[in-house]
């Protein structure tokens, strides 16, 4: 059973994922006087093809390699003991603190309370057309799911095969594609939730849209 | 009315003075706008015939000092002009220079390019009584004055292909093509089938094109122009700018990109440059120019117009005559052409099929002589004299053995081959009675049994490995040149570590037995140009030629002597380019490298020439040639328009090599940008690089600068080019030499010596 209020307290006592930041191999560690406070952003551009912030640079056999942020946020600390020493693979070199936007929260909650029904290929999906036709009289938490039952149409290329739904048990909590559109492999046709969890879930949702606090 | 009209059209003006000559303080400026100002303020209280002589000073006074000011244009003041919305564009020219005309390439925004404006146009000529209407097939950039749609005459590679259609019917139709450049440049994106690859297509096409070509050049950006204006007669406006770059490119290089460059520093490029219509005439890259109405011509000019009717006629009338020859009269009459209109003589424009081919390599002839004294021949006169023989008895070689004697030879394979063919076909059998008495044919069968007598040895090579017992084949011995990279005790990442899990490489191993290649992902390190020297193209054993020709400074750039002798001591080359003859697996070769340390592997006139040179030999000895770019930045923008002209000349040389049944190969490594990929890189019909490399027209910088749109990460890499059709196939670098040697054996056309 899903507990909200736990959830959410547990969530808004620490705001925040830290970032813990490694050597990937061994050499000696040049920091570059990032102090803790210091905001540091994460890759960028378009593509992310600017790398992030540079935290420090690792040298091995005269080859200096950076080290970048890999989200944005804030230092917590750094080792600067570290600083000119040799060190082994997988040492900590400082931590980062990386705010949780709404988004970012909301995706947490519902990865705890969601299962994840996905697209095994891209193509077209359908609703066959008896689950189609309850959605429409019913809207999408009228259907209940079961293992095995018959549930999406995949068209592809002039073909179309059935797909069936595996997985627990339960009702759909929300649709993520447009019938008639491509979906690509690997991402999520719908979730699906208990029957009994699904005002609890919503509630959560709400109250993150209406409480949180960015903090940037 | 009248007054108001002509007030109105003094206060235009006045406009059209102060946006030409921009922020600079200038009194005649200072006192034409007082003038205007005070007779404005007075105008209420004047009578009707004290205002209309007013009103007539005033033009008075601006007719003088518009005279006086035109003395006082600097050149960038020119590239203001050009650029101005009421300069002419082509629409104006195509109303009021030519009969009649359709437009063919779309209309306004309907078409695929609106900056390429085609049409087919008629030129009304008199002869006698009768009235001759001549079809000319017209295109050129419009800029629509200031139309945003038509891009400012930046023409997409789509436009240039249009274009290039068009220039193809003018060819089926055989009747003249004119061309209007009115471009700062092409329009930079990689899109299919890429801006470089289009311009080096239409340069290609337009080498061979044989009807007569005249262009008019307004505004001539680089490789934008050169697109459509590779031509027979090339004119150009007074108040024009033809250049490599625009002023502001310029400036942007010289104070460093990343700063925005000072206007100054802009105007101080736009001078050393030499783009103006004077100087391209004095160095010879357009053979006539078009003098305009003070402060350059407006759509309101007619006088001009008529002007300029009069010398695109007269142009075609001597590109033709220079093909076909005229009658002695009307020879005469187009000599002393100041004199005579050349619409009263009637000149056909179609051409016969001899004077078509006349008239190519007449285009060939006038592009290869100019630029000529623009890089420094180091040869002593016994040097020059000897190579002269040498080519003529090369020549006489190659006409005897390859053209005379070849063909008898050939004829005599040719009925040894028949004749063989015919005594086998008598051996199975066909020949009936008369094989059996000649103890042919199935019966005396020794075929089969024939067939099973493999030597021993032979079967022993087929049958086991080659070397059982050395081990592992081991590659380190493999490379005669080692970089000086190897040296170096450290390691380094490959730049793929993060997505493909690389490990760090060792340099002595990178460099050295690895080849620069990345074992875990195949990534290229890049190599000096010496690695593929010796390693690839035996250049120990090869004849290097014309290394005598050095670079030099043609427009005495400011600051640019020293820089090019840092780049000839830094780098022990005279020009970027080395070319010379080898042997690759016996097969003899012409190579041409283009190599990026010395300034940047750029083109200026004396790559340009030593690379035609090495086309030619490779013609004359009728071998194959492959130009290995192992990095260009382009155009060498120091030597201005010597420098752009490069592109026409050698795509023309090579253009007339590969129709000769010759085989280019072009191999491009690390960066290969504009002009020798617009030009004569990009028009080989195959083309190769190695893995890593970057090809394309502009880089991301650029192309964010002028188009505004943001580049992704990967958009320059070789396997764009490939998947866009560019490029032919990607090599591994150990792997060039196996590759070129069957290219050799496999590619190109039937000239070559050892076909």
């Amino acid at each position: 059973m899903l507990n909200v209020k736990e959830m959410l307290d547990e969530l808004s006592a620490s705001p925040y994922e830290e970032i813990e930041i490694k050597t990937p191999h061994t050499g000696v560690v040049q920091f570059v006087g990032l102090k803790p406070g210091d905001r540091v952003s994460g890759p960028g551009g378009k593509w992310h093809e600017k790398p992030g912030t540079l935290l420090a640079n690792l040298t091995r056999e005269k080859n200096k390699k950076p080290i970048c942020a890999p989200q944005k946020g804030e230092v917590k600390d750094v080792r600067g003991e570290l600083e000119g020493q040799f060190v082994e693979a997988g040492v900590p070199l400082m931590t980062i603190r990386h705010f949780l936007s709404k988004e970012e929260v909301i995706a947490r909650i519902l990865k705890k309370a969601l299962h994840l029904f996905c697209a095994p290929e891209r193509a077209k999906y359908y609703f066959v057309p008896e689950v189609d036709a309850k959605i429409k009289a019913g809207g999408e938490q009228s259907v209940k799911l079961k293992d095995g039952m018959e549930m999406f149409i995949v068209s592809r290329m002039k073909r179309e095969t059935p797909l069936a739904y595996s997985g627990p048990e339960g009702i759909i909590y929300a649709v993520y594609f447009q019938q008639g559109d491509n979906v690509d492999g690997g991402q999520p046709l719908m979730g699906v939730c208990q029957e009994s969890q699904l005002p609890l879930i919503q509630d959560v949702v709400n109250r993150v849209q209406g409480e949180w606090e960015e903090r940037d | 009315m009248d007054i108001d009209k002509r007030t109105k059209e003094l206060a235009a003006r006045l406009t059209y003075i102060r946006d030409i000559f921009g922020p600079r303080e200038n009194a005649s400026v200072a006192l034409l706008r007082t003038r205007l100002e005070e007779f404005l303020a007075q105008a209420p209280q004047l009578g009707m015939r004290e205002l209309s002589r007013q009103v007539g000073r005033l033009e008075e006074l601006f007719g003088l000092l518009e005279g006086k000011l035109e003395g006082e244009l600097s050149p960038m003041d020119r590239v203001r002009i050009v650029r101005h919305p009421q300069r002419i564009c082509l629409k104006d020219i195509l109303e009021n220079v030519y009969d009649n005309y359709t437009e063919i390439g779309g209309q306004d925004e309907w078409s695929i390019d609106p900056g390429m404006l085609i049409a087919r146009a008629t030129i009304a000529r008199r002869m006698g009584k009768k009235t001759v209407h001549q079809p000319v097939m017209v295109l050129g950039q419009e800029k629509g004055h200031g139309q945003e749609f038509r891009n400012g005459g930046s023409i997409k590679p789509w436009g240039n292909a249009n274009a290039l259609y068009y220039m193809r019917v003018a060819e089926w139709e055989n009747i003249p093509i004119h061309t209007y450049v009115f471009t700062p440049g092409a329009y930079p994106v990689e899109d299919y089938p890429g801006a470089a690859q289009q311009i080096a297509k239409n340069l290609y096409v337009m080498a061979g094109l044989s009807v007569p070509i005249v262009s008019v050049f307004s505004e001539g950006g680089s490789g934008g122009a050169e697109a459509i204006a590779l031509a027979d007669r090339r004119l150009m406006l007074s108040h024009g700018y033809y250049s490599v770059i625009s002023p502001e490119g310029a400036a942007a290089i010289e104070g460093g990109l990343k700063a925005k460059a000072s206007p100054e520093l802009i105007e101080k490029c736009a001078e050393r440059l030499r783009i103006t219509a004077r100087d391209n005439l004095e160095l010879g890259f357009i053979d006539r120019v078009i003098q305009e109405p003070p402060l350059g011509a407006r759509p309101e000019h007619y006088e001009f117009f008529r002007q300029l009717r009069s010398e695109v006629i007269r142009a075609t009338d001597e590109a033709v005559h220079s093909a076909e020859g005229l009658g002695p009269l009307r020879a005469l009459a187009l000599r002393q052409r100041r004199h005579a209109d050349p619409q009263e003589i009637f000149v056909r424009w179609s051409l016969s099929d001899k004077a078509r081919r006349t008239l190519v390599r007449k285009r060939y002839a006038k592009f290869r002589a100019m630029s000529r004294s623009a890089f420094r021949d180091n040869r002593s006169l016994g040097t020059r004299l000897a190579t002269a023989v040498a080519r003529m008895l090369w020549q006489a070689h190659s006409l005897l053995r390859h053209d005379l004697l070849a063909r008898y030879q050939r004829r005599l394979s040719r009925l040894v081959e028949q004749l063989e063919a015919e005594v086998r076909a008598l051996r199975y059998g066909l020949g009936g009675p008369l094989a059996r008495l000649l103890g042919l044919g199935e019966a005396a069968g020794g075929g089969g049994a024939r067939r099973m007598a493999v030597p021993p040895e032979a079967l022993e090579r087929l049958t086991s490995l080659s070397c059982p017992e050395a081990g592992a084949c081991r590659l380190e011995e493999q490379w005669v040149y080692v970089s000086p990279k190897s040296r170096q005790d450290r390691t380094l990442t490959c730049p793929n570590a993060a997505t493909h899990g690389c490990q760090d490489l060792w340099a002595p191993d990178l460099f050295g037995e690895f080849a620069g290649v990345c074992s875990t992902c195949g990534h290229h390190f890049p190599m000096e140009f010496q690695w593929y020297l010796y390693n690839v193209f035996d250049f120990a054993k090869a004849l290097e030629f014309n290394a005598e020709l050095e670079s030099a400074n043609p427009l005495n750039y400011e600051g640019f002597d020293l820089k090019l002798e840092e780049a000839k001591r830094a780098t022990g080359l005279g020009s970027s380019c080395i070319t010379f003859e080898t042997r690759l697996d016996g097969l003899k070769t012409v190579v041409a490298v283009l190599a990026s340390p010395f300034r940047g592997g750029t083109v200026g006139a004396a790559e340009g020439e030593k690379l035609i040179r090495a086309v030619e030999r490779a013609r004359i000895k009728r071998t194959p040639l492959i130009l290995y770019s192992h990095g260009t930045a382009g155009i060498r923008i120091q030597e201005g328009t010597c420098g752009v002209i490069q592109m026409p000349r050698v795509t023309m040389a090579v253009r007339r090599y590969i129709s000769a049944g010759g085989l280019y190969l072009v191999l491009y490594d690390t960066n290969s940008y504009a002009g020798p990929v617009a030009s004569f890189l990009g028009c080989s019909p195959y083309q190769f690089a190695v893995r890593s490399s970057n090809i394309g027209f502009a880089g991301p910088g650029v192309i964010r600068e002028t188009t505004g749109m943001e580049v992704p990460p990967r958009y320059h890499k070789s396997f764009s080019a490939l998947s866009r059709g560019h490029i032919q196939g990607i090599w591994d670098r150990r792997d060039i030499k196996k590759n070129l040697n069957q290219a050799l054996l496999t590619m190109g056309g039937g000239n070559l010596y050892y076909r």
